[in-house]
């Protein structure tokens, strides 16, 4: 239980590390700071707090909580080798250990080569998978996953074909959330973020009178939106019509929903308020956030299928694993 | 561990390049004298005896928009060091109303084989009161640049030039210079510190010394040019560039005019 808690703060020091490093971007600071991985010529850590001031606090207070984050997960993965018995799991720690250590080089790459789109996106897009990983292996340590969700309907009998419309359904609609933030972080990072300045309309037409790759950018993002948001709602409404009893994908699917009417708003409230920092940079939190509740109610459609795959595997790999997908450490 | 010496080692190289490489010209509005041309074999030096000049001014047609305002609220030595409101430079005029600062005048095209000295003397751009001073200057291809910075906070300079090599450079301390070389002509190279988001200067990087900023006046002279026919330009940081053919004679003095609208440029002789 406190590996799980550990996790959840990992995961929660991680959205602050996103909402940092969104402050970043928002308030043009990427560069206030031109060297890396010192600041100013001074070790990241003596750096004097009385030279934080204007961008510099957004850019160096990123980095500090960066670090922060990363002896998080040093600190997870030490501690998932030591108590977690399922091999997998450590794997997953250690993968995200890994997408830090590559986020920060990356983090530090697009400061020494001033800010090449390309490599900032790959840093946004990064960041979402190490959130990714540390919301999963808080899910995975969690009791409810160690416990089969037994008190929802988790153990009711189920048509095979329903599970299996869930599961596709829950899965589609994640991965087409993370190819909007892709999409969102290369609008960004391009400054295409007011390409199309008017919101609902564009250019007042329903679609742009005129197109630069800036524009198409924006276009795309803003009808990966609409596509997400159709995403979520099925797959909403499918959980409430086949899987009204499972507490466990319920819950996440209301959250979706909430998360992504707050994020939509928050999107068109960033064009009109012509990309205040904050609206703007709670918007990339809020996406970041929508795709976590997604991946939650992915991971936990997909438990059971991976509990059979664990009963069904033969005796001699039995043995190699320490334990089977659901029991507690 | 080695991957992280390998970066610092690349960041060295990158710091050690931008300080052996950038260049300047102050504010004037006179067009730098001609620093003893020199015959080469592939040039030709100006004869200053039959030397001439374009003077004029460049003009604003229409009402001056108003500055943006600055709010230095996020770095209190900037707030003290500013004890009245601050706006941006962009449109400067005179007490006319018309006559139109900041604007960089300078000879585009028709000097063929003419070739000059490179200046030794720096060109110079200090961060001072969290401003740039200059905010629109002219400098030589080769010639040195000196970054200063007399702020007591500290300031990051970084250049954005597009045929240049791009640089980004800290001066934490307040006193701490630098200097950088453009080894191209581009016309212009924007400033700006990303520590201080409303800091803003442009250099124009030129490989002869006819170029001018134009002050509260307007006005601006381009001196000892040698006979022919030029296009010469003037570039505006909002208003874009306009340019007009001139065709000088021995020791003649053209007039020229430049007439921005505030929506965008025209020119009129």
């Amino acid at each position: 239980m406190m590996l799980h808690r550990f996790s959840q703060l990992l995961v929660g020091c991680t959205v602050i590390l996103i909402l940092a490093g969104s402050l970043v971007t928002s308030h043009d600071a990427g560069l206030s700071v031109p060297d890396w991985p010192t600041s100013y010529g001074w070790n990241m850590f003596t750096f004097p707090p009385s030279m934080w001031v204007a961008n510099i606090l957004y850019e160096h207070g990123h980095r500090l909580i960066a670090s922060t984050v990363g002896v998080l997960a040093i600190v997870l993965v030490v501690w998932l080798w030591i108590a977690e018995p399922r091999r997998w799991v450590r794997w997953i720690g250690a993968t995200a250990l890994a997408a830090v250590i590559a986020q920060g080089i990356l983090g530090g790459l697009t400061v020494l080569f001033f800010l090449p789109p390309a490599v900032s996106t790959a840093h946004a897009g990064l960041a979402e998978i190490f959130f990714c990983l540390t919301v999963a292996v808080a899910l995975f340590t969690s009791p409810g996953w160690i416990d089969g969700y037994a008190s929802s309907g988790a153990s009711r009998p189920r048509s095979v074909d329903v599970d299996a419309q869930l599961r596709r359904a829950a899965t589609l609609t994640t991965v087409l959330i993370y190819s909007q933030i892709l999409v969102g972080a290369t609008m960004r990072h391009t400054g295409a973020g007011l390409a199309i300045p008017d919101f609902p309309l564009m250019f007042g037409g329903l679609v742009p009178d005129h197109w630069d790759p800036k524009i198409a950018v924006h276009f795309a993002h803003r009808v990966g939106a609409l596509v997400v948001a159709c995403a979520i709602l099925a797959t909403a409404a499918l959980i409430r019509s086949r899987a009204r009893d499972r507490a466990e994908l319920v819950r996440p699917a209301l959250l979706l929903v909430a998360l992504a009417a707050i994020q939509v708003t928050l999107g068109a409230l960033t064009v009109l308020s012509r990309r205040d920092p904050w609206i703007n940079s709670v918007h990339v939190v809020c996406g970041a956030m929508v795709l976590t509740t997604s991946l939650v109610l992915t991971l936990r459609t997909w438990r059971a299928v991976g509990s059979r795959l664990q009963n069904l595997q033969p005796m001699h790999n039995l043995q190699k694993t320490p334990a089977p997908l659901g029991v507690r450490a | 561990m080695r991957l992280r010496k390998a970066l610092v080692g690349v960041l060295g190289m990158t710091l050690a390049t931008t300080l052996v490489a950038c260049g300047g010209g102050g504010s004037s509005n006179k067009s730098a004298e001609p620093s003893s041309p020199a015959a080469t074999p592939s040039g030709q030096r100006v004869d200053t005896a039959t030397a001439g000049s374009v003077k004029g001014m460049v003009t604003l047609d229409g009402t001056a928009p108003k500055n943006e305002g600055i709010k230095m609220n996020a770095d209190p030595v900037c707030v003290r060091e500013n004890k009245t409101p601050q706006f941006q430079e962009t449109y400067t005029v005179g007490s006319d109303g018309k006559s139109l600062a900041n604007v960089f005048v300078y000879v585009k095209d028709g000097l063929g084989q003419y070739v000059f000295d490179t200046p030794t003397e720096p060109a110079r751009i200090d961060q001072k009161e969290c401003r740039y001073h200059p905010h629109v200057f002219g400098m030589r291809v080769g010639q040195p640049l000196e970054i200063l910075n007399s702020d007591p906070t500290l300031h990051n300079i970084h250049a954005l030039p597009k045929a240049n090599s791009e640089f980004n450079n800290g001066q934490p301390i307040q006193g701490m210079k630098m200097t950088h070389t453009f080894d191209k002509p581009e016309v212009m190279v924007p400033f700006k510190c990303d520590v201080h988001g409303w800091m803003n200067a442009y250099v124009g990087v030129l490989p002869h010394p006819y170029f001018a900023v134009t002050k509260d006046d307007g006005k601006f002279e381009l001196g000892n040019l040698p006979p022919g026919t030029y296009t010469v330009e003037a570039w505006h940081e909002k208003l874009g560039a306009t340019t007009q053919s001139v065709t000088l004679g021995q020791k003649e003095t053209k007039e020229i005019t430049f007439s921005f609208k505030p929506a965008g440029p025209t020119a009129t002789d």
